[in-house]
């Protein structure tokens, strides 16, 4: 990588769904990076303050769904007094291209970063033919 | 006074009352200055303060804080990282390095200063400083 950059702060994403919520909160789309090797498809989202008890992650008709959840007791008793971001639950989907192996998706939660490994079945894979 | 009389609501009521306090000046721009990275919340719990900050995929090892007198310095590096062969579809996260300085409006004990890291989040217990608590003087 070249010389480090200096960090800037974004303010979040608030998440305007087509569904509402019945559960008071906000929510905020985390910030994501997707990439893909020959065999699996890697998600990397960012949830601070997300513990890994409350990461919800459903694949349905080809549509990933990741949901984490803040827990508000954390902040009870604290009265703000200055801030600078909003805190609020993370959901996000995706559709997918490729056939996924459901059984083999791995999940995990570091530092607030949740990193999701989807791998592709057998037939998904790119295939090197030789010529005889 | 509780802020948060009934837990149902916390989320609604908390957020509300976070967006109310964005343009409280606590901690204006000082001469420390540096840079606006990592966006921090500043809550009082009874006498003490206590600043939040979201640092997602930064490692303990890679953070530095450090204190002095009023101010507080946060400083270092997030790093992504992929390997060299994945072929990238969307690219949101960013890298780079930080350094932040904030001076606080209020007097610290900055031996008593506590620091966690977890889940993404940097927490910073400040302590007020004994002398900087207000008393109650009876009135004779």
């Amino acid at each position: 990588m070249a010389d480090p950059q200096e960090l800037a702060v974004r303010e979040k994403k608030e998440l305007v769904g087509k569904e509402e919520k019945t559960v008071p909160g906000r929510y905020y789309m985390p910030y994501t990076d997707i990439h893909e090797t020959d065999d699996a498809l890697t998600v990397v989202m960012e949830m601070p303050g997300v513990e890994k008890k409350d990461v919800i992650i459903a694949l349905e008709n080809d549509v990933l769904r990741v949901d984490g959840q803040i827990d508000f007791k954390k902040y009870e008793g604290m009265e703000p007094v200055y801030t600078e971001y909003n805190v609020g639950h993370y959901t996000r989907s995706f559709t997918l291209s490729n056939k996924i192996e459901q059984e083999r998706i791995e999940a995990q939660l570091e530092d607030g970063v949740l990193t999701l490994t989807l791998p592709k079945t057998k037939e998904a894979q790119p295939r090197r033919i030789s010529i005889g | 006074m509780a802020l948060f009389p009934d837990p149902f609501d916390t989320a609604s009521t908390l957020q509300q009352a976070l967006d109310t306090f964005r343009a409280s000046r606590w901690l204006a721009p000082g001469p420390s200055g540096g840079g606006t990275y990592p966006p921090m919340n500043v809550f009082r719990k009874g006498d003490d303060f206590i600043i939040i900050a979201e640092v997602p995929g930064i490692k303990k090892s890679d953070l530095d804080v450090q204190v002095k007198g009023n101010t507080i310095r946060l400083a270092g590096t997030k790093s992504v990282n992929y390997t060299e062969k994945a072929s990238l579809h969307r690219r949101e996260r960013l890298a780079g390095r930080f350094d932040r300085a904030v001076t606080l409006p209020i007097e610290i004990d900055p031996d008593g200063v506590k620091a966690e890291s977890r889940d993404g989040t940097l927490a910073l217990f400040l302590p007020r400083a004994e002398r900087d608590k207000p008393k109650s003087i009876q009135v004779a």
